[in-house]
């Protein structure tokens, strides 16, 4: 295809989700069953007769299936998919070539099966009775997704953060299934301090009166606003935000800047830095489920492929076959290079195929959402090399 | 590691490098620039090679020839590399640019079972009269100014052999090249160019 069939704005355009029921049994890796499930997906691009263009675009903490385009033509900035600078016609993930895949993960809060759902049973919402799961439980729903779609190998999967450990995970459960996982600004494991942060999240939510032990659902339909722990979320947001910018960003971004020019003695909005986070925070905890983010940050917490081969990460990727593309940011403090460093180690151990670009972004582990030129240009040129 | 060296590094060597690679061998090129001589060894020799580069534009281009890349910085060694995982440790032109000398070609040693070395030799006849003319030299090998140039370590081929006496690092075999041409007689004064096979006289005992 020529360029002129690239719309100006290189968008997929207005998207609608779409949703696949399972009636099957799910079984989790903590032994919990899922009697069957939902996943909510979004699709851009066309599959190829050969059904070889497919790839999918796994979620971080945050995010969900709406990847590309938007849902409001008069609301474009506010509707966008949180990927959309890579994926569309004539962008890194050109989907005149690729048939992408976004999908909302089990336990998420936009349209997937969660602990917002009505359990078949008892007939009331999960809530805090939704099981934990895990980035394997993750990928094998995908899977089933794949199913569905007709799709038995994937010509990437790809993600960022905690979607990087799905792309990874799927080389490792479904090796013959994924011929090349891109794993950006990723870990093979969550450090002790990566942990910490995610307790203080958590206790922020369980601690608070609003929380109701996670059946806040059912509390007070006749409320004006719906119950939920809004400020433990707020705060679970506020500190999480913190980490995925770097220092340097927050000081050029904001500084010490204030609102006054004067100090004023009290506890209300002083520096812009509270404003944002405060912002940020309340945006969040609008749009997004508490008991969904207490299980995405348990499941952060639990990713480690070495668990099983004694803490050895060759061992443990010694089962892939993929071809790799592993990227980091050199300000990322969260998921730093080093241990992007030790995921491409263990891939030469095994002899598999792996490039690894380590870019020079300055907004920390944010940076892989951004459209920095090296980064996307070093993507571009990894998935025009995928046959299909 | 400069960018603009390993982007512009000559390629009359590749040709001579690729005789000593076997088929199928794990190769790993060090300063890999866009990637040129692992596509090379690849369509030629079905190697399984990975390229070391620092320069973001020169990682898009190896990605872009369907060469492995890996974006590390030399200066930091070949961490994380295991011992004799690769059969040949290549560093093309290069080695004028990386500041740690000897830490580098250790382990070189200790990752490659040979390493495939070349440099542009200081004491190359030319070079010699422009010193002695009173200027530093600059030619096809050595195209910088002395205020902009990526080489941080000028030496020559004597200097080298030297160095490999001292670290008892065995020199398997030597080409010398001048415009492109194998020098025979009095390289150190004759060839502007110098390629290497060498490895460790006593594997396992050179890792400081």
């Amino acid at each position: 295809m020529d360029d002129q069939d690239v719309g100006k704005d290189q968008s997929v355009g207005l998207v609608t989700p779409q949703t696949a029921v399972f009636d099957e049994t799910l079984a989790l890796k903590s032994g919990a069953t899922l009697p069957g499930f939902s996943l909510a997906f979004e699709t851009y691009g066309a599959l190829n007769a050969a059904r070889s263009n497919a790839v999918l675009v796994c979620h971080a903490l945050s995010g969900n299936h709406h990847v590309a385009g938007f849902y409001d033509a008069h609301h474009r900035k506010e509707t966008l998919g949180w990927w959309d600078n890579l994926v569309g016609p004539g962008k890194p993930l050109d989907t005149r070539r690729f048939f992408v895949v976004g999908v909302n993960n089990l336990g998420g809060c936009h349209g997937s099966t969660g602990p917002m759902s009505i359990h078949p049973e008892t007939k009331r919402p999960y809530g805090a009775d939704f099981p934990l799961v895990t980035v394997e439980d993750w990928v094998a729903a995908q899977a089933r997704l794949a199913d569905y779609l007709g799709i038995d190998a994937w010509a990437a999967v790809i993600g960022g953060s905690l979607g990087g450990m799905q792309a990874l995970q799927w080389t490792l459960e479904y090796p013959q299934r994924v011929r090349h996982g891109m794993v950006i600004a990723s870990t093979p494991r969550l450090s002790a301090q990566n942990i910490a942060f995610n307790e203080v999240a958590r206790q922020a939510i369980l601690s608070d009166p609003d929380f109701h032990g996670g059946h806040y659902y059912e509390c007070d339909p006749s409320a004006k606003q719906p119950v939920k722990p809004r400020n433990g979320l707020r705060l679970a947001r506020m500190v999480g935000h913190i980490t995925y910018l770097s220092d340097d960003q927050l000081a050029e971004k904001f500084g010490r800047r204030m609102r006054h020019g004067a100090h004023r003695f009290n506890y209300e909005v002083e520096f812009e830095i509270e404003s944002y986070l405060r912002h940020q925070g309340d945006k969040f905890a609008e749009t997004f489920d508490a008991n969904t983010y207490l299980l995405a940050t348990k499941a952060l917490d639990y990713f480690d492929p070495a668990f099983d081969y004694a803490g050895d990460l060759r061992a443990a990727l010694a089962r892939a076959r993929a071809d790799f593309f592993v990227a980091s940011f050199t300000t990322d403090w969260r998921f730093v290079p080093e241990k992007s460093r030790e995921i491409v180690y263990a891939l030469l151990h095994n002899g598999l195929n792996v490039s690894y670009a380590e870019i020079d972004c300055d907004a920390g582990h944010d940076s892989f959402l951004l459209a920095t030129p090296h980064y996307h240009a070093t993507l571009a040129a990894y998935l025009r090399g995928i046959t299909l | 590691m400069s960018s603009a060296l390993t982007r512009m590094r000559g390629r009359f060597d590749f040709a001579h490098i690729a005789r000593w690679i076997a088929p199928g061998e794990r190769v790993l090129d060090l300063g890999c620039g866009d990637g040129t001589l692992l596509r090379l060894l690849a369509d030629t020799r079905q190697i399984r090679g990975y390229g070391v580069e620092l320069d973001p534009e020169n990682v898009a281009a190896c990605i872009q020839n369907g060469v492995n890349v890996l974006q590390f910085n030399l200066e930091r060694g070949l961490f994380g590399f295991e011992d004799r995982s690769f059969d040949h440790v290549i560093m093309s032109l290069s080695l004028q640019t990386v500041r740690h000398t000897v830490p580098i070609l250790r382990e070189m040693l200790r990752v490659g079972r040979e390493v495939v070395v070349s440099f542009p030799n200081f004491a190359y006849k030319p070079h010699r009269e422009a010193i002695a003319a009173g200027h530093m030299p600059v030619s096809r090998h050595l195209p910088y100014q002395w205020f902009d140039s990526p080489n941080v370590r000028f030496f020559t081929i004597a200097d080298f052999e030297r160095l490999c006496a001292d670290e008892r690092i065995e020199i398997i075999e030597r080409m010398s090249f001048a415009e492109g041409r194998l020098v025979t007689r009095d390289p150190n004064l004759n060839a502007e160019v110098a390629l290497y096979r060498i490895r460790d006289r006593e594997p396992g005992s050179g890792n400081p």
